[in-house]
């Protein structure tokens, strides 16, 4: 038996029923795929197209189609790396750390989220992949006999540390998500007509009934996967910090980056799932699952760490003084200073400036400025990755080897690339798979529903208005007394 | 080989918990109940015991932290030592990552398998299912009927007063 403070606001709206759970999610997969996916989809595919031309021109001809020079060795590829990373934190913030949380709320956004997770984790495992130059040599990372064409690996490298972090992040994002789409994809199985649609879904099901001793054990595999994922989140992007923080560049070694970088990670993804689930929920008809207070508490969790994030940028600065280490305080002020300045400035408007709005009410219950706001975050959190990487690289001790860098076309379309790939495999993802985890959305369902009517955004919302801030609209009073 | 069941199938999850404990109080073997979500409550109602699972889950992470220590030590200090950086051969500060990553590597699979093996889920061509609605909105009770069906009557009654909407009979082959 759940209690939920009558002052709550409602998890899910349009008092809907069990049953209507699995009609509303299990529509999409049915229904045949309406014009704007298959638009959407096309222009995924010719961004994957453009992705598969930088691939091959990069591995035929080499790492020299990029831009890289002997000073900027490290450039976009990395920045790309740790962008596709710290944007994959979100889903696993919200699968895992939110769970032992007991944050109800994250029902309907954690199947989308944790899809994110693992198709941003594939995207950004392509930059070092393919910096290899000989990506078919890929399994030299992995401790392998010296028969196969190396020593042991060497595990005072962080880089190797990064091979271990991130494959174990990928593999175990995928296996929690796929635990929790089995119940769902069996609500699929069993309502399935064509032969097509009930053998695969048989398949994908593992043969699921939803018997009592096995949702006992269910719950327990998630709650231990969920334990072992929180410390794993933290731990991943506080390794690929560390693929900096260990060197000895000005700029990179500093003790704060591990949880300035964690940080920063679930900013970009809180932004990421923000754009994701505001175009799906209007695609899918989702309004009355992902509603406005969802898009709200996102808001600000956006804000707590785009906050965090801003005090780190601000103590980089303070220590590299405090520290009088000559080239520790050149590398900063270069950085705000230098000519890339207006790296550094794009950095501190997206990044510090702009997620402080969600203070006002207006704006984090607004679709069309959260929305803004999502893409703002992620092109912050790019230059944010840019400035570190790039900036502590180019002017180094040797004033005559300075450099600056530019992109070629390669470089462009790798990064555009990656998202034409992020978005094929959301939008596959979209369609045949159930967006919004049903059987965890069920659970929650009595307690919460609204027995209003079904959202409209036509009109304001329903029924008396709650709050006074004008033009923000609130749900109304629930009555609970059904389950006392 | 075929076996019947009487499914009592219930609209509610309350209804259903006190159904469950009703029935078995009347002396009645209830050989599942199956939902579209987790019912708490129901695991102490059937009379399930607790799980053994976060047992295995520690032995799992162990077996990970063991075996990455292990091959770190085995491989840097013992079969090819090279000095790195003018540090220890075995130098454990820098161990720690990949023994981190590797326990949680090993408990998460190790309990995916378990998991998957004990509840017997595994990619399948048919399911067969007692009522399709137990994964839509519906709470379904089987019971296990003996050859000539004889307590099918008093069940649907004892089903009935307890809150089902409706009682049904279903032969499962190999269930």
């Amino acid at each position: 038996m759940q209690h939920v403070s009558a002052v709550r606001e409602p998890l899910v709206t349009g008092g809907k029923t069990l049953h209507d759970v699995t009609q509303d999610i299990c529509y999409q997969v049915e229904a045949k795929p309406n014009l704007r996916w298959m638009a959407a989809l096309s222009v995924a595919l010719f961004f994957l197209g453009v992705f598969f031309y930088s691939v091959y021109r990069t591995v035929w001809y080499g790492i020299g189609e990029w831009g890289l020079n002997k000073t900027v060795n490290w450039a976009w590829d990395i920045t790309n790396f740790v962008w596709w990373v710290g944007i994959g934190h979100a889903g696993t913030l919200i699968s895992a750390v939110l769970l032992l949380f007991r944050q109800k709320w994250r029902s309907s956004i954690n199947r989308a989220a944790e899809a994110m997770t693992i198709f941003a984790v594939i995207c950004a495992a392509m930059f070092p992949v393919l910096h290899m130059g000989r990506p078919w040599l890929a399994f030299y990372v992995f401790p392998l006999q010296n028969t196969l064409g190396s020593l042991w690996a060497n595990f005072n490298s962080p880089l190797l540390w990064d091979v271990f972090a991130i494959s174990t992040y990928f593999t175990v994002s995928l296996v929690f998500w796929y635990i929790g789409l089995i119940p769902d994809f069996a609500s699929i199985r069993d309502r399935a007509k064509g032969p097509i649609a009930k053998f695969s879904y048989s398949m994908l099901s593992f043969g699921w009934k939803g018997s009592a001793k096995a949702w006992s054990r269910y719950e327990t595999v998630s709650l231990i996967l969920a334990g072992v994922s929180t410390p794993l989140v933290l731990s991943v992007h506080t390794i690929v910090s560390m693929d900096f923080a260990t060197s000895v560049v000005p700029g990179w070694h500093t003790t704060i980056f591990p949880p300035y970088f964690v940080a920063g990670a679930i900013f970009s993804g809180f932004a990421m799932v923000l754009t994701l689930m505001l175009i799906t929920r209007v695609v899918f008809r989702l309004e009355d699952y992902i509603t406005l207070e969802h898009i709200a508490l996102m808001n600000k969790i956006m804000m707590v760490t785009g906050s965090i994030v801003g005090v780190a940028y601000i103590t980089e600065f303070f220590i590299a003084w405090y520290s009088q280490v000559e080239f520790e305080q050149y590398a900063f002020i270069n950085r705000a200073t230098g000519p890339y300045w207006w790296a550094y400035a794009s950095m501190m408007t997206c990044n510090v400036i702009t997620p402080q709005l969600v203070w006002f009410r207006r704006v984090r219950y607004s679709i069309p400025l959260t929305f803004a706001l999502s893409i703002v975050v992620n092109i912050g959190m790019w230059f944010e990755r840019f400035v570190i990487i790039v900036t502590s690289l180019h002017r180094d001790y040797l004033p005559s080897s300075w450099a600056m860098f530019s992109p070629t076309i390669i470089d462009i379309g790798l990064y555009v690339g990656t998202l034409g790939l992020f978005f094929t495999l959301f939008l596959l993802f979209a369609k045949f798979f159930p967006v919004i985890n049903m059987a965890e959305v069920k659970t929650i369902l009595k307690y919460t529903v609204d027995n209003g009517p079904t959202y409209n955004p036509s009109k304001a919302h329903h029924a008396p208005v709650q709050t006074s801030t004008p033009g923000v609209p609130a749900s109304a009073p629930v009555t609970y007394n059904q389950h006392d | 080989m075929t076996k019947r069941f009487a499914l009592g199938i219930f609209e509610d999850e309350d209804v259903l918990l006190h159904a469950v404990e009703n029935v078995r109080a009347a002396g009645v073997k209830i050989h599942d109940v199956f939902s579209p979500y987790p019912v708490h409550g129901i695991d102490d109602a059937l009379g399930i015991e607790r799980s053994r699972l976060p047992i295995a889950a520690f032995f799992f992470g162990m077996t990970g932290l063991a075996f990455a220590l292990w091959m770190q030590i085995y491989m840097l200090g013992f079969d090819w030592p090279m000095i790195i950086g003018g540090k220890p051969h075995i130098s454990l500060p820098a161990f720690v990552p990949v023994a981190f990553e590797l326990t949680v590597f090993f408990t998460c699979h190790g309990m995916a398998i378990t998991f998957f093996t004990i509840t017997g889920l595994y990619p399948r061509f048919k399911v067969p299912v007692m009522d399709v609605r137990a994964t839509d909105d519906k709470f379904v009770m089987a019971i296990e009927l003996d050859e000539t069906s004889s307590q099918f009557p008093r069940l649907t009654q004892l089903l009935r007063e307890n809150g089902a909407s409706e009682v049904n009979q279903k032969e499962m082959t190999n269930n």
